[in-house]
């Protein structure tokens, strides 16, 4: 008895404060989508049919992105010498470091009408005189992809560098090409990481908000902008929430995948 | 390796991290107001940046909300930490998910739950609003942390100490908090560092009239003058980079 009076105080503290301040707004969230007459029904509109898949793909593509320069980058580092594992993993990190308003902002400087690279790109003949480079969907998935590829990088390095590489050198004198036994051997080998990477870079890219904000147009709207502007420009709670109880679908269905798959995997 | 091509997409990859940084560094020393154009070597945005009294004000409240979550949520982590390794019952099950939860859902529910909270208990949206939202999602973290470090603790150490005559009080003051100090410490750190860096949800919950370091940054961005704040993001940047070498520095010294 006095081992459970103890456990309870010393879960007390981070349980009540987690049930008040994380358990109870949640629900709340939930319970605003249905107030108010049709909030539900009117987030099924077209208006935002078109926004929530749009805010789907261009998470998808972030996450293929993103995971199609990891996997090969995670490949050759694991193997590479302990020094330049080392730099190149610090290098990765160090502007993740910094302040995230800070480096979407850099974007904005960087392809700026007035700014360097544009002038740059228009001279080369790569582009031509009236093409623009910021307020687009092609700049939102550039920067979405620039402010998750950390995400995906170290998991998938962390793996890498559990994996054993004598087992690609035997499905190579098997037979198999390297690039096969990358895909047959490797692969399979480190999926663990490929799971978390995917989720790491998936998620926050479903919730994305200050990116299209500050980079992005009315063409490249996506579920947070709609969010705030129900917030902040005309106050209707409740659609907010029901825009949010909706995100929080979305963002449970890749959650649940991963721990069915992670469980199978543990089998 | 004899392939080329490994290493020029590590470069690639190095070159897409930084570009933007650099050109944004660059950019702060650029006496032209627009970006496009190099007129000359200048610091005078850093001087107009000296200048601007609402930026210290906004660095102030950053520093104490930062100071204040961090305290709470790191006793609140590593008790959280404790628990979790210690018992393993229904409570600790619901007790992870509550702890964990928070780490995945995107910030922005975090913002819009914790505004629709404060907006029906009706309390006034402000600093103390803001501490909360920063503790909340800053005890995860240090308890992920901690809870990491425990994983790897050798319960021969709580006996050893038990047998030499030590109380229960004493095991966790002598014991579990010199070695748990480097994940606490890591932990405070780390909360420290989201606790500044935060913009989502702040944004949500400050209110009006209360600006901290980011939401005065965003509101820059959307309504300032650009080369005001590539010199204020080179600080940030500048200031950011020393410290994680610091810290590397010191463990690697370790």
């Amino acid at each position: 008895m006095r081992k459970r009076a103890r456990e309870i105080a010393m879960t007390l503290p981070s349980y009540g404060w987690l049930v008040l301040f994380f358990l109870i707004p949640t629900i709340l969230v939930f319970a605003y989508a249905f107030k108010g007459t049709n909030t539900i029904s009117s987030i099924f509109g077209p208006e935002y049919a078109v926004i929530l898949w749009r805010t789907i793909w261009l998470s998808s593509v972030t996450t293929i992105v993103c995971l199609s320069l990891a996997l090969p980058l995670g490949y050759f580092l694991a193997r590479a010498q302990a020094r330049i594992q080392k730099l190149f993993l610090l290098l990765v990190i160090m502007p993740f470091w910094s302040s995230f308003l800070v480096r979407i902002f850099a974007w904005k400087t960087l392809l700026h009408p007035e700014g360097m690279l544009r002038k740059t790109l228009t001279f080369l003949h790569i582009i031509d005189a009236d093409t623009f480079l910021l307020y687009n969907l092609g700049t939102v998935l550039v920067v979405m992809i620039y402010s998750y590829l950390p995400f995906a990088i170290l998991p998938i390095y962390a793996q890498s560098v559990k994996f054993n590489y004598s087992l690609i050198e035997a499905a190579q004198d098997l037979g198999a090409t390297e690039t096969s036994a990358f895909f047959k051997v490797f692969l399979p080998g480190i999926g663990k990481g490929i799971l978390t990477a995917a989720v790491l870079v998936f998620i926050p890219s479903i919730g994305a908000y200050v990116i299209p904000d500050v980079v992005g147009g009315t063409s490249s709207e996506m579920i947070g902008n709609k969010i705030a502007q129900r917030i902040f420009i005309d106050r209707n709670l409740p659609q907010a929430s029901a825009l949010s109880s909706l995100l929080c679908l979305v963002v449970l269905v890749p959650i649940a995948i991963s721990a069915y798959l992670h469980r199978r995997q543990v089998r | 390796m004899k392939q080329k091509w490994p290493l020029w997409l590590a470069a690639f990859v190095l070159f897409f991290l930084y570009l933007p940084i650099v050109v944004l560094i660059a950019n702060s020393f650029n006496e032209s107001r627009f970006g496009g154009v190099w007129t000359g070597f200048s610091l005078k945005w850093y001087e107009k940046l000296w200048n601007e009294r609402a930026i210290w004000s906004a660095l102030s409240n950053s520093l104490l909300i930062g100071a204040l979550s961090t305290v709470v949520a790191t006793v609140l982590g590593t008790l959280a930490a404790l628990a979790l390794y210690k018992y393993k019952s229904f409570l600790q099950k619901t007790h992870f998910g509550l702890i964990y939860i928070p780490l995945i859902i995107p910030d922005i529910l975090m913002g819009v739950s914790l505004l629709l909270f404060f907006v029906s208990l009706k309390w006034s949206l402000g600093l103390f609003t803001v501490f909360i939202a920063h503790t909340t999602f800053c005890i995860s973290y240090v308890a992920m942390l901690v809870r990491a470090r425990l994983d790897n603790f050798d319960k021969a150490l709580v006996e050893a100490a038990y047998d030499l005559g030590a109380n229960a009080w004493e095991v966790f003051y002598r014991v579990m908090i010199p070695y748990l100090s480097p994940a606490i410490l890591a932990g405070a750190l780390l909360a420290f560092t989201l606790s500044i860096d935060d913009f989502v949800i702040t944004f949500f919950i400050v209110g009006p009239g209360v600006t901290t370091l980011p939401i005065y940054v965003y509101s820059m961005i959307k309504f300032g003058s650009p080369p005001l704040i590539n010199a204020l993001s080179t600080v940030l940047i500048i200031v950011t980079f020393c410290i994680v070498w610091l810290s590397h520095h010191l463990s690697e010294k370790k």
